[in-house]
């Protein structure tokens, strides 16, 4: 069966040969017998090694790359678009889609924004504020986590991705405990959050961050100075200060050229100014640099959660403005989110005003004022930033995401040109990207 | 597209639910929407923008018949650029002003505005300076034409590759301008305003709920 799929075609480009199964070694004959130096190999989008449904296209001479180039859009979803048909509230559900490993961070940067235009950045209760950045935090360390996992995945370390999963659990779990979901949880809204943490939350998340913290070691142990994984990554997929500036290029990818650029330091949003922690960064501008940084980002993400833990004071997690705040707190019952009974209880049995409250901002929402803004978060991989303009409107005019996954990927031709097929794959697991945040 | 899709997207605002009128009933909504025109900004600007207008001017010297005008709003600083200069504009800004970083452009599309209906938007970084800015330089529908402004920052590749796909604007000088995300043989420029979203009907008990960019909105 297989010969058939097998079987090359000549075309105006030259002789192709699909690979779907078959016996490699009567390719590889095949293929010598031509005596053609360069091949152009298609790799991906179903790949396991592309770090998502990344096309890659290279040249290839023997074993170096001559070319490599991109083809991405296989998950273009229009989520900017959709933005546009809905409430500002609604557009949270939206944005959280996008780069599915930090939706805290697509959320924040979002709803940053919408504040922003509505004139209330300074209005957003500290509880709120700290939540955030708690969450924002912990999200940092499972994006992390599954970028050394899957990194060291594909490039043939199996352990890492046991431990890294491990953590990730614990804290998808505490997104579940806070939210109701542990991906695309939808919990940082316009104004504040969905819900507040639940009454037992903070001793759990101490417990977690006990564990976490115990448990990173194991990673640590296996990425840090392990021969084997430098023979990959040391060296691999050079990229200078100067080349990054160009490209635009932020996040661990930047600061692995020893430029100490991150948002929360620079250019401080919700109150990172008041937290101790360090900037991670590397002198090496190569892939084991960037892993490194990744690596001792998460403890300090840790040393922030434990901040927050400490300062965490009762309070109301949502703006008072009550024209702009949703109207009920949501509650987390066993079937997931949804509105506290209480507040069915009291629109629909004591106040017709609140009902009709209730209705008027649910279904059509705020209005915000005419204008536009940029607001920017450090997410795990980079400046994020959303861009947004509103007409006066109940729904946003334009929504636009300036995507770290996707800017950065633009790096993959020249983090892998001249270099061998094998780094390709170690480049593009070190910058990390997460393709529903690049096709968006 | 339908009717009301159609009617969403006409100049004329009517009421809520396409109402006529005032149509307001409950007076919660305020339906009256005015045509908010942020005008150009007087000095002082305050904080580092008058720094970087002054220094724009100081090293720029065709800086009056470039900038259209400059706008500060919410703590941003935007300047309106004209296209034909926007590549001069750009370098200086670069070379002399140190923003040496562009967070890439996003496009938007005002069908109502007659000769500037197309927008790109380039938020600007000084990594130097730790500061801000944003470009919004404009063209007609008609001549859907902006400079590229790869030459002066190369990462802007994708991102005008972008705004390509989903505005239809074409970046003259772009190295190789072709759709990023939608495929090559695509009709159409899906973010402008006049692309609808479509979607699939939902049906419910013999309603139905037409797509989202067919149904009726608040305004």
């Amino acid at each position: 069966m297989s010969q058939t799929y097998n079987s090359p075609r000549e075309t105006t480009e030259g002789r192709i040969y699909s690979v779907t199964g078959g016996d490699w070694d009567d390719l590889v004959t095949e293929i010598g017998s031509t005596q053609e130096e360069r091949v152009v190999v298609n790799m991906g989008p179903q790949h396991p090694s592309t770090h998502g449904v990344l096309r890659l296209i290279l040249e290839l001479e023997g074993e170096t790359v001559t070319e490599a180039r991109c083809g991405i859009g296989y998950l273009h979803t229009g989520i900017e678009k959709n933005t546009e048909y809905r409430s500002w509230t609604q557009g949270v559900t939206f944005v959280t889609r996008m780069d599915y490993l930090s939706p805290m961070f697509n959320e924040a940067a979002y709803c940053l924004a919408v504040e922003k235009l509505l004139g209330i950045t300074d209005q957003i209760p500290e509880r709120a504020t700290l939540i955030r950045v708690m969450m924002m935090e912990f999200n940092r360390i499972s994006s992390h986590l599954v970028c050394l996992g899957t990194g060291g995945l594909e490039l043939g370390a199996i352990t890492p991705m046991f431990f890294a999963f491990r953590e990730r659990e614990m804290i998808l779990d505490i997104f579940e405990m806070a939210s109701g979901l542990r991906m695309n949880t939808a919990y940082i809204r316009p104004g504040g959050l969905a819900n507040d943490l639940p009454e037992d939350a903070i001793p759990k998340i101490r417990e977690a961050v006990k564990t976490i913290r115990k448990n990173l070691k194991d990673n640590e142990k296996m990425l840090v100075g392990n021969s084997i994984w430098m023979k990959r990554t040391a060296g691999v997929a050079h990229l200078d200060l100067a080349g990054c500036i160009a490209l635009g290029i932020t996040g661990p990818v930047l600061r692995s050229t020893g430029m100490p650029w991150d948002l929360r330091k620079t250019q401080p949003y919700c109150g990172y100014e008041n937290f101790e922690f360090d900037v991670v960064t590397a002198d090496t501008a190569d892939a084991y640099g960037r892993f490194m940084i990744r690596v001792y980002e998460m403890e300090q993400s840790l040393r922030i959660i434990e901040q927050v833990l400490d300062r965490l004071e009762p309070g109301p997690v949502m703006v008072g403005d009550k024209k702009i705040a949703w109207p009920s707190q949501l509650s987390l019952g066993g079937d997931g989110l949804g509105n506290s009974l209480d507040h069915i209880r009291e629109i629909m049995g004591t106040s017709m005003e609140a009902l009709i409250h209730h209705f008027k901002l649910v279904t059509e929402g705020f209005r915000v004022p005419a204008g536009q803004v940029y607001a920017a978060v450090e997410s795990p991989r980079g400046e994020l930033g959303a861009h947004i303009i509103s007409d006066g409107g109940t729904r946003p005019y334009r929504v636009h995401f300036r995507e770290p996954s996707f800017n950065n990927l633009q790096s993959t031709a020249a983090m892998c040109e001249g270099s061998l097929v094998a780094d390709v794959i170690a480049a593009v697991a070190s910058i990390d990207p997460v393709m529903g945040g690049v096709d968006r | 597209m339908s009717d009301i899709a159609k009617q969403n997207m006409s100049a004329e605002s009517t009421g809520m639910f396409g109402v006529a009128g005032s149509g307001d009933t409950s007076g919660y909504g305020g339906l009256q929407r005015r045509k908010v025109q942020i005008g150009s900004t007087e000095r002082p600007f305050g904080g580092y923008f008058d720094e970087v207008v002054d220094g724009l001017e100081r090293a720029y010297p065709g800086f009056s018949d470039a900038i259209e005008k400059v706008v500060v709003d919410r703590g941003e600083l935007t300047l309106h650029v004209h296209r034909e200069k926007l590549n001069e504009v750009a370098q200086v800004l670069r070379d002399d002003l140190k923003f040496e970083m562009c967070l890439g452009v996003s496009g938007a599309h005002y069908p109502d505005e007659s000769g500037r209906e197309l927008r790109a938007l380039y938020p600007l970084l000084s990594l130097t300076r730790n500061q801000r800015i944003r470009i919004e330089v404009s063209a007609p529908e008609s001549d859907p034409h902006i400079p590229s402004v790869v030459e002066v920052w190369a990462g802007n590749n994708w991102h005008e590759r972008e705004t390509y796909d989903m505005f239809g604007i074409v970046f003259d000088g772009h190295p190789a301008l072709t759709r990023i995300f939608m495929p090559d043989d695509w009709n159409g420029h899906p973010q402008r305003k006049d692309y609808p979203l479509g979607g699939i009907p939902v049906e419910y008990k013999g309603a139905t709920v037409p797509p989202p960019s067919d149904r009726r909105v608040y305004r």
